[in-house]
């Protein structure tokens, strides 16, 4: 037994070896868009001058990035009605015929061989000026980065809300070859680009969990025939055991100052949620009740923890101080609620709510109690809030292959990342920083 | 130069998963094997008793002749491998499956488990691992929290017929592990269950 465990110890070290190995590429689609979206056009930035061709089409992501927010809608690159590459070059007129709001010009220049600047400006057509201007350095493997934070410029400037189109989301792919499954714990940009395998498993891996540094990663891993929580930082792949009971170890939850992770340990009898100090090791016993208590999340102040339970009879999310009490039941409407997830402001939980025997993502307002339903297929699950509150990402099984969507939280505009290499599910979406 | 350390690093990851399959072989698929060949059945079966006379004719068992009649010597009570082997019996039912959202056994499953339950309280020498599963429908880790509750009905059982603490280890794969993959209430029944793996030490 010991023999067994140290060898699956050194294939997950090889494992983890192959880390930077890029891995297919997801494939974004957008399936519902938003009439009423702000016209945008994003010019092809000017790459003349440059020593050789640039590897990436910086207006094209720019452009991408703008589409699937569903507040914008980038003019298609065979209609634009001209090319300029400086504010002093555009005809306004030309691009107010053209039905347009606003106008991306950019160039690229190399300062020595491999470091960039890239310039852009955000011109706004029917007032005939520039509402934005940026300069900055980019070395190649960079450049699909600086592409992400042009987009967030230029959100943050038209909406008023702060970009997360440089941030990361991680999620599990599950491969069947024959009758064996592989998983594999991958992290990529939110384009679905850049995607890297974080772990990978013949044994499931589940519940990934980013810190609120979006350094690493807390997950659930069978590859010791039983769950088991570890900690990874990424950028490493440095990694540790932290709960490995008898029972279930799962749902491991960030603490929003990092500091603890909200878990479900059943090594005391029933699934109950517990807190556990990282650096000290020490746990705390939050939750102590036959029933099913699972999937902990913190709100945003730390002060209390949304979480599943049967208690009443039947899956619905509670509300616990941490330091202790009573849980407070929110949610009454339909005999299945799970999987909460807290929007970045803590007004709204995202949360898999079933009903008629169909299982969808719903929104529900705290305030008010409102509840929204966001989808309308009905194998919905792992909610997730993109860190500015304006999408939530999630999983759906349509035939054979699992896939993962990002939807805004009008329910209007909506965009599918598929994996030819496998089933998708369990996305998370990183914090800010987590690029 | 980069190509070739991920060929050695994938390399090393196959040789260790050899390694690790051969290990696991050994402990834990006895079951699967089949009968055990020829010499290694017990020394006493068929064997023929012996009346100390030797002669040719001397197995009959009143000494009468050839006509083909031998006495045959008690084999004493199956192996808890043998029980295992047999392919008809409660014993040899070892998936339990459950309602949606329910870890309710029914009187038929209850009535399995405690033949399964006589017989590992009465064979010290068997454990059983109880892995408890779930349909796909609503989230992971309720599911993982619903597989485990169905496991703990199901050890409940076993613990009560006699079997002991030591005996059953349980796990839950909640949605992880489908035995049926397809989004319909076939898959879906066939998905919601506890399986009894066996393992002879």
């Amino acid at each position: 037994m010991q023999i067994k465990k140290q060898v699956s110890f050194l294939i997950a070290i090889v494992w983890l070896g192959a880390m930077q190995i890029a891995s297919a590429a997801l494939t974004i689609e957008i399936t519902e868009g938003v009439d009423s979206a702000l016209p945008i056009a994003v010019v092809p930035f000017d790459t003349a001058k440059l020593s050789s061709k640039l590897p990436v089409d910086l207006a094209a992501i720019v452009a991408s990035d703008l589409n699937r927010s569903g507040v914008l809608k980038s003019m298609e690159r065979a209609k634009l009605p001209a090319t300029p590459h400086y504010s002093n070059q555009v005809q306004y007129q030309r691009w107010r015929n053209a039905e347009q709001d606003y106008l991306v010009v950019g160039r690229v220049l190399e300062k020595s061989p491999g470091v960039y600047n890239i310039e852009f400006q955000l011109l706004d057509v029917l007032k005939k000026k520039q509402l934005l201007g940026r300069s900055m350095q980019a070395r190649k493997r960079n450049l699909r980065s600086r592409a992400h934070q042009i987009s967030d410029f230029i959100y943050q400037q038209i909406t008023g809300t702060r970009g997360a189109f440089n941030t990361r989301i991680a999620f599990i792919r599950a491969q069947k070859k024959d009758a064996a499954r592989k998983y594999v714990l991958q992290v990529a940009d939110t384009d679905g680009f850049n995607a890297q395998n974080v772990l990978e498993s013949d044994e499931p891996i589940m519940s990934p969990s980013w810190s609120p540094d979006g350094k690493s990663l807390a997950y659930v891993s069978f590859e010791n025939r039983r769950p088991e929580i570890f900690i990874q930082h990424l950028a490493t792949a440095r990694r540790s055991k932290v709960a490995g009971f008898s029972g279930l170890n799962g749902a491991p939850s960030w603490s929003p100052d990092g500091k603890f992770l909200a878990l479900v340990l059943s090594k005391d009898g029933s699934p109950d949620i517990y807190t556990l100090n990282t650096a000290t090791k020490r746990l705390k016993r939050l939750t102590k009740h036959r029933a099913i208590d699972t999937e902990p999340v913190w709100t945003q102040d730390g002060k209390s923890i949304i979480f599943t339970s049967d208690r009443s009879g039947a899956p619905q999310l509670y509300r616990i101080n941490v330091a202790g009490g009573k849980p407070k039941r929110l949610t009454f409407e339909g005999r299945y609620n799970t999987a909460a997830a807290l929007s970045p402001d803590g007004k709204f939980i995202a949360m898999v709510h079933g009903a008629r025997g169909q299982y969808k993502i719903a929104q529900l307002e705290l305030e008010t109690g409102n509840l929204t339903v966001l989808t309308d297929s009905s194998l919905d699950e792992s909610p997730s809030f993109s860190p500015n509150g304006k999408m939530v990402l999630y999983a759906s099984s349509r035939g054979d292959n699992g896939f993962l969507f990002a939807v805004s939280i009008d329910g209007r505009a909506k965009h599918k990342l598929s994996d030819q290499a496998g089933d998708i599910r369990e996305p998370v979406w990183g914090p800010f920083d987590s690029k | 130069m980069k190509s070739n350390i991920k060929i050695r690093s994938w390399l090393l990851a196959g040789f260790l998963a050899l390694f690790v399959s051969a290990c696991a072989t050994t402990q834990e698929e006895v079951l699967e094997d089949g009968p055990p060949p020829e010499d290694q059945m017990p020394v006493d079966t068929g064997a023929i008793t012996d009346d100390g006379s030797g002669g040719a004719d001397a197995s009959g068992i009143d000494g009468s002749g050839d006509d083909g009649i031998t006495a045959i010597a008690d084999d004493g009570p199956m192996t808890a491998l043998e029980l295992l082997e047999q392919t008809e019996g409660a014993l040899a039912d070892r998936t339990i499956y459950f309602e949606f959202d329910s870890a309710k056994l029914t009187s038929e499953s209850i009535a399995i488990l405690e033949t399964h339950g006589n017989f590992i309280a009465g064979n010290g020498e068997v454990t059983v691992r109880l892995e408890g599963h779930a349909d796909e429908r609503g989230s992971r880790e309720y599911n993982i929290a619903l597989g485990d509750r169905r496991a703990q009905s199901v050890r409940r059982v076993l613990l009560f017929q006699g079997a002991s603490t030591d005996q059953i280890d349980t796990v839950s794969y909640g949605e992880e592990k489908p035995a049926m993959s397809g989004h319909n209430e076939e898959a879906w029944s066939r998905n919601r269950r506890v399986e009894l793996i066996y393992t002879v030490n």
